[in-house]
């Protein structure tokens, strides 16, 4: 197990690493394949939201997935501090994730080492200070995103007034809260691309959302969890 | 244009057909034929109409020319006509369809007749009505969609036919009733209908039943509302022939068909608190001659048996039917793809089937730890997972039917196709529901999608698969080797030829 405020390597060395201890997935790709597919759920329970009236089973069954992946990265303790060199990486961590993670298995093992592209200059830019992955002490920010997903979860049931639109609840669920909630986020978002560029993108199929920016991500997470 | 006439219109066409059978002599079908010894052929197919009117195949052209006018080409379909269910009668003489739009279209089997022997089996529409309108629910903002998810019948107890329909939240019943006869000669209205002034009456008579040209209509007769908080998802008439349920998400509901104002809660798996909700309910069904007896299935890929008779809220199974997982198949859709999507009590009563993503499944019921038979449906699919998560596929939900002696058993896939296993023989096929591949009076080819290495000629592989085209929905005749198949918004009806 990696000491706590250990920086993330790059993923060439990540994978010396991960060989080396014994109980963690072998191979990078894993871990990067469970982490793409928790973006995508995320994004699909959001989407949800947006659905004048949400499938009740699907979303449960993408909520238990959420789940299920969150139990186990805690239990490998594979929540990674993301060092801020490393931030600007992050992203394309999905960006590779999400392509690998829909091929099929046989070519996941061919890739190896899933080789990283440099950073594209059109990426839209990071927003460390508010990103949980970012500056802050490594117990916090692990700690800040676990937060942040049962948060997620409890704000769905409606638990304060005029959070976005519950999940699960028969309580009165309107879609102006949500529109007002949204607008909401836009207004009192600190500058940045981050929500303005979300909120279009949501209606977008989820695999090109899933490409977004994980700070976008992030930072909608931030919103949702009104910190 | 009135039905009835587009009726004549339809069956006094020279059209041909797609009728097997050479010596035009009614085919004797059993049941145990099963489904690899007989060869399947397309009767015909349907295209749920807009106006009322019947379609006929592509290749009769002078039908075509009368239909153009108001038959709706395949090409033109829009997304209300999209079949959302189908269901054979008890006797199998009607078949009801329901669609995206609201619509509930009943076809009726072609009678046997010495003139035109050759067309017993086609099905001809019969009633068309709008059984639900979309509604909105104003204290939540919210539509309700009118799409219709269920349709089931009654059995038929007079002249008349009742079926049961349900949209999201509201379950109505509709007679279904002939009128060949009009009164005529009443004494107080006049031929017009208009009244008379009782000043002019001197006489009075007897009003007389006349014939008229054949009316189907239709009635609404009960309307079950307000009882459901989240969707319906299934409805089951019980064998008291007095009561039906209606399932959703969260809840199981029993009504008295003669009350529509309120109804029982039997089933309610609501957490008190909404944040532990992990698992829904997804499809139930009463037992079919045990009237005290129902199954319902969830999203964790269980089935739990419930008796009424235990206590007024069965919340406490008398039986749980679960399959334990294999851990070499354990990934992060494991649960998804072991979500029930339907589920299937056989007529004898016996047996259990459901279907989750990948497989069918028969269960005894007298056995709970494991399903007796499981058929792989189209497991070339489990490496493509994350793919069908992506766009949603994963979600489909897939119906399964029985055939009339339970020896087989049918349910839908991707691309129009459609499998069927027979249980005894353990053979299965696959066939495909299409307009290219679907000649009349030609018997449908067995299809097979090639998994890996060299495609042979007529394999398609797992990568051109059409995920759109999805057979959600199947239905078969109760005692006839007559299967109906809803692709999108074509209904194809066929049958085993006759050997």
């Amino acid at each position: 197990m990696f000491a706590r405020g250990l920086k993330r390597k790059s993923s060439e060395d990540a994978e010396d690493a991960d060989g080396g201890v014994a109980g963690l997935p072998a191979a990078p790709s894993y871990t990067l394949q469970r982490q793409s597919l928790l973006d995508m759920s995320l994004v699909k329970l959001q989407l949800c939201h947006m659905l004048v009236e949400p499938n009740l089973c699907r979303s449960v069954l993408i909520a238990n997935t959420v789940r299920q992946i969150q139990e186990e990265m805690t239990q490998d303790g594979t929540w990674r501090v993301v060092a801020p060199q490393a931030a600007g990486r992050a992203p394309l961590d999905r960006l590779v994730s999400t392509e690998i993670l829909c091929r099929s298995g046989r070519e996941q093992e061919g890739e190896g080492d899933c080789p990283l592209p440099d950073p594209a200059p059109g990426q839209a830019p990071r927003r460390p200070q508010s990103s949980p992955w970012g500056l802050d002490g490594s117990r916090e920010g692990r700690g800040g995103f676990q937060k942040s997903l049962d948060h997620i979860f409890e704000t769905l049931e409606n638990k304060t007034p005029g959070s976005v639109e519950e999940l699960f609840s028969d309580v009165d669920s309107s879609y102006y809260d949500l529109d007002a909630v949204l607008t909401g986020m836009v207004g009192g978002a600190p500058t940045g691309p981050g929500l303005p560029a979300f909120a279009p993108t949501a209606a977008a199929p989820p695999s090109s959302t899933c490409r977004s920016d994980l700070g976008e991500l992030e930072h909608t997470v931030e919103i949702l969890v009104e910190t | 244009m009135a039905l009835n006439q587009a009726s004549q219109l339809y069956s006094g066409s020279d059209r041909l057909g797609p009728w097997c059978s050479p010596t035009g002599s009614p085919a004797p079908l059993s049941c145990e034929t099963g489904c690899g010894e007989g060869s399947w052929i397309l009767v015909c197919r349907l295209l749920v109409p807009t106006q009322v009117s019947l379609l006929s195949m592509e290749e009769d052209i002078d039908t075509r020319k009368i239909n153009n006018s108001f038959l709706r080409d395949h090409s033109y379909a829009t997304e209300a006509d999209i079949i959302s269910t189908v269901e054979f009668n008890h006797t199998g003489e009607l078949l009801a369809t329901g669609d995206k739009g609201g619509r509930v279209v009943i076809f009726q089997r072609e009678q046997e007749s010495k003139n035109q022997v050759h067309r017993r089996g086609e099905y001809n529409v019969y009633s068309t009505f709008q059984s639900h309108e979309p509604e909105f629910d104003y204290l939540k903002s919210l539509e309700i969609e009118e799409k219709i998810n269920k349709i089931r019948w009654l059995p038929q107890q007079n002249a008349a036919y009742f079926l049961l329909s349900t949209n999201d939240k509201t379950v109505k019943l509709w007679k279904v009733s002939e009128r060949d006869k009009r009164p005529e000669g009443y004494n107080l209205k006049d031929e017009e209908g208009r009244l008379r002034d009782p000043a002019t009456i001197t006489t009075l008579r007897v009003p007389v039943l006349r014939p008229m040209d054949l009316m189907v209509e239709a009635t609404p007769r009960r309307v079950f509302a307000n009882a459901h908080t989240y969707h319906i998802n299934s409805i089951s008439v019980n064998s008291d022939y007095e009561t039906y349920m209606s399932a959703d998400d969260l809840r199981i509901n029993l009504w008295n068909f003669e009350i529509t104002n309120q109804s029982f809660n039997i089933v309610d798996i609501k957490p008190a608190n909404m944040e532990e909700l992990t698992e829904v309910i997804t499809a139930a069904e009463f037992h079919p001659h045990h009237c005290n007896t129902f199954v319902y299935s969830s999203s964790k890929g269980t089935i739990r048996l419930c008796d009424m008779r235990a206590s007024a809220l069965c919340d406490r199974h008398t039986k749980f039917f679960e399959e334990p997982e294999d851990p070499s198949n354990r990934s992060f859709f494991s649960e998804i793809i072991s979500s029930i999507s339907d589920v299937k009590f056989s007529h004898s009563g016996r047996y259990i089937m459901t279907r989750d993503y990948l497989t069918v499944k028969v269960w005894d019921l007298n056995m709970e730890n494991r399903p007796i038979e499981t058929y792989q449906v189209h497991d070339y699919l489990r490496s493509k997972l994350c793919s069908l998560y992506e766009n949603d596929c994963i979600f489909d939900k897939f119906e399964c039917v029985w055939n009339g002696s339970d020896s087989v058993i049918m349910t839908g896939s991707y691309n129009n196709f459609f499998r069927m296993f027979d249980r005894n023989t353990k053979r299965d096929v696959t066939l495909e529901a299409s307009r290219e591949n679907s000649k009349p009076r030609a018997i449908l080819k067995p299809r097979k999608v090639c998994v890996g290495g060299k495609r042979r000629k007529d394999e398609i592989s797992v990568d051109s698969l059409d995920f759109s085209k999805k057979i959600l929905h199947t239905a078969w005749h109760p005692s006839e080797n007559i299967i109906a198949v809803a692709a999108t918004n074509n209904l194809y009806i066929f049958q085993d030829k006759v050997n």
